[in-house]
């Protein structure tokens, strides 16, 4: 026998699956997201996607060749992944040089100076996009809508309806009234509601890339479905409590940024709970807080913060929520 | 289909060998015995060299707890007890015996192949005849099956599980003598059943071995009502006690304790095969059955080898494929061991010789974690191997403890799924065996 033979421990076979096959399928359950914002929102929405992708992805690959002096880890497409997420959560008008320093904020700060991927506490791009919300105010809230690749930008007003719903309030009108003014239904909430971030168009589309993700089996349900329900469990108890002052819960979990954060921003796997039971306990806090931030906060929107402020959490629900052990129950 | 509630894989199972009848490997020129078969101490040689001994003859004499007789597979000349190569390349005793042509059987082994069902000993014969057999438990750790027909003072055994699981890809060895003897296991059933006293057997198959289900269970059910056999969703690592248990009777057995903490004792279907042939036929276990396998040729085979034939005998017999370089494993892909020494000898546990090429055992460039928590979710001890892998990298020996390190089964699911290709189990096994000699070491309480 004259072979050379490889020896290492068991197993000796692997599943074939790579950190770059699992960020692939992210990028996949985002195209219909992206498609639907492409076209409505036109040619400015297409160059910010690409814009935030292509940097993150330069940015990645400059620091880790040139400062940090890693092994660059580009190949692996996460920060194509934080890009195209970034872009998603930023309004369709916001302008270049807006977009390529969220981007540096989520690669360098928020991804790169924790250890790259893997070992940030915090989702990179929703530090990109909360950095900017807070550096930024006017810009973020910028809800104007860019010429379309039909031209004249006719595509309704340029405030989201969760601020006009706040700003009416506020000033004493009930919800249902403030909805029939502005000729709001809920089929068009569903499959496509102009006003907004870029991937907050369509939550349909959003489903479909949910839906994906988990027929591919890159995420699991729990968090999505724990943010979704505590949202609409929440809402519900407050609108039936005053209807005048709090929205349908339909209208709360399909508004804003709630279907992109619990589909895309709440399951990125670096800053989520490892086990189901923790995952759960994520997806119940970020529900309560988004809820709480909508009804009583300053903000329209709360979902980054919600999301933002549980990544904190998950080393704590790591150590406490541990898996069910054999012979243990 | 009943199965086990935590973790679990869905490896390509590539049983490819499946339909491939059990052949009777043709004896070679010598054999050479290995007197460490098992953990513990190896037996003690009886014969000295140029001794004629016949096929059968006892050689080797347990010494120590956990120790089994070995006896001799052919009849010939003790050419020299010295050490050879084992698998891994650790020198251990070996009885090397040149083969004659006389093929003679010691006296009293019935060598026909009529099935006797009649049980003629009592339960301390049982234990006693299967104690001088040598027979070992051939589900992977050799443990000898007279000490686990034998509970502590204090402990009653309930239920006898026979695993037929055999969950690990490419292996069809057990498959094909479910197919091909399932009455003798059946027996073999039945007497370990009287040997331990208790009522009831079950016998675990996994449902991609349908014939092997219906062959057993259609006589199970008509001459053999005590017996029940039950299919299992197939999914790895089915065959681990503590997962078989738990999917069989819902009883979960605690860390650190062992199957007849909860009244079970579970032998393999091998076991039980070899247990027939000890006690109706006075067949010590001198030969067992290995799958040759692999996807990169078109050997397959199921054959019957006389222990101590040498590897490499097999592999050029059989003409198989040698590529310039290639993983030779003992046993399945999943917890088999890489073969460093091809002219080692064969063991009464081997079970398969699988040939993977560089391409298919290829690790991949370790990345970083990505906290997937795929490892979590495959682990079948509901062990969390990226924290122990962590700790382990840090030698956090009491973290280690705390997380149940010691509760690993090394079956490997964990660094299966690993998208980056991180080495769990390598940095788990290692710090397992630390933690485990800490805590024997400690005073019982």
């Amino acid at each position: 026998m004259n072979s050379k033979l490889l020896i290492s421990p068991a197993p000796h076979i692997h599943h074939n699956n790579s950190t770059q096959k699992i960020m692939l399928d992210v990028v996949i359950a985002l195209i219909p997201t992206i498609l639907v914002s492409i076209l409505f929102y036109g040619p400015s929405t297409l160059l910010i996607i690409a814009i935030a992708a292509v940097s993150a992805l330069a940015f990645e690959w400059f620091i880790q060749k040139y400062v940090a002096r890693t092994k660059v880890q580009i190949g692996d497409l996460s920060a194509l992944v934080t890009g195209l997420l970034l872009a998603l959560n930023l309004p369709p008008s916001s302008p270049w040089w807006l977009v390529l320093i969220g981007s540096f904020v989520a690669i360098a700060i928020a991804k790169l100076s924790f250890g790259g991927v893997g070992q940030n506490l915090f989702n990179p791009a929703l530090v990109g996009r909360v950095f900017l919300l807070i550096s930024f105010p006017v810009l973020m809230t910028d809800w104007s809508i860019p010429t379309s690749w039909f031209g004249g930008a006719d595509l309704s007003s340029g405030a989201t309806i969760l601020s006009i719903v706040k700003e009416g309030v506020k000033e004493g009108v009930a919800v249902d009234q403030i909805l029939s003014q502005h000729n709001f239904t809920f089929q068009e909430l569903f499959f496509l509601r102009v006003g907004g971030s870029v991937g907050e168009l369509s939550s349909l589309a959003i489903l479909i890339g949910f839906i994906y993700l988990l027929i591919r089996k890159v995420i699991k349900p729990h968090i999505t479905l724990s943010i979704l329900g505590t949202v609409i469990l929440l809402s519900a108890l407050f609108w039936w409590i005053e209807p005048a002052l709090y929205p349908h819960p339909l209208f709360v979990v399909f508004t804003g940024g709630i279907m992109l954060g619990s589909v895309f921003m709440a399951t990125d796997y670096v800053t989520s709970p490892m086990g189901k039971g923790g995952m759960v306990l994520f997806g119940i806090g970020i529900g309560v807080i988004t809820v709480l931030i909508r009804n009583f906060g300053v903000y329209p929107e709360g979902v980054s913060f919600a999301i933002l402020i549980m990544n904190a959490t998950v080393p704590l629900i790591n150590k406490y929520v541990k898996p069910k052990k054999f012979g243990r129950r | 289909m009943k199965t086990f509630s935590i973790g679990g894989i869905h490896p390509n199972d590539n049983k490819l060998a499946a339909n491939s009848p059990i052949e009777q490997f043709p004896l070679g020129e010598s054999v050479s015995i290995s007197l460490s078969q098992h953990l513990g101490a190896p037996a003690e040689p009886i014969v000295s060299k140029g001794e004629r001994v016949k096929c059968g003859q006892l050689i080797a004499k347990a010494s120590g707890f956990i120790s089994a007789n070995i006896h001799s597979s052919v009849s010939g000349v003790v050419k020299s007890i010295a050490p050879h190569p084992d698998i891994i390349g650790n020198m251990v005793p070996h009885i090397t015996i040149d083969v004659d042509s006389r093929q003679e059987w010691i006296d009293g082994v019935i060598e026909s192949n009529e099935i006797l069902r009649e049980i003629h000993l009592n339960p301390k014969e049982i234990i006693e005849r299967i104690a001088e057999m040598g027979i070992v438990g051939l589900g992977g750790a050799s443990f000898p099956t007279h000490i686990k027909l034998s509970p502590p003072p204090g402990k009653k055994a309930h239920f006898l599980i026979i695993n037929g699981a055999e969950c690990e890809p490419y292996i069809t060895s057990d498959y094909r003598i479910m197919v091909e003897h399932p009455e003798e296991i059946l027996i073999g059933a039945k007497i370990m059943m009287r040997a331990l006293g208790v009522p009831k057997c079950i016998i675990g198959i996994e449902g991609n071995k349908r014939p092997a289900i219906e062959a057993i269970d259609g006589i199970a059910s008509l001459k053999y009502p005590q017996i029940k056999v039950v299919p299992l969703k197939t999914r790895y690592p089915q065959g681990g006690e503590k997962q078989l248990i738990e999917a069989l009777l819902g009883r979960e057995v605690p860390s650190m304790a062992l199957p007849i903490d909860v009244g079970v004792v579970v032998q393999n279907v091998a076991t039980a095969l070899s247990v027939y042939e000890a006690v109706q036929k006075n067949r010590p276990l001198i030969e067992n059955f290995i799958t040759v396998t692999g996807t990169s040729h078109s050997i397959q085979k199921n054959l019957k080898v006389r222990v101590g034939t040498k590897i490499d005998s097999i592999i050029e017999k059989l003409e198989l494929p040698q590529e310039p370089l290639m993983k030779v494993i003992s046993g399945g892909p999943m917890m088999g061991k890489a073969i460093s020494r091809l002219e080692a000898t064969t063991l009464k546990s081997t079970s398969a010789l699988l040939f993977l090429t560089a391409k298919e055992s290829k690790r991949g460039e370790e990345s970083n974690c990505i906290r997937c928590s795929k490892c979590v979710e495959a682990c079948p001890m509901g062990l969390e191997p990226y924290l122990l892998n962590k700790l382990a990298r840090a030698n956090r020996d009491e973290d280690l403890e705390e997380n149940m390190v010691q509760d690993c089964i090394e079956c490997g699911s964990c660094s299966y799924v690993c998208p980056a290709n991180i080495p769990l189990l390598d940095t788990i096994r290692l710090s397992k065996s630390k933690i485990l000699k800490l805590l024997r070491s400690r005073p019982k309480k």
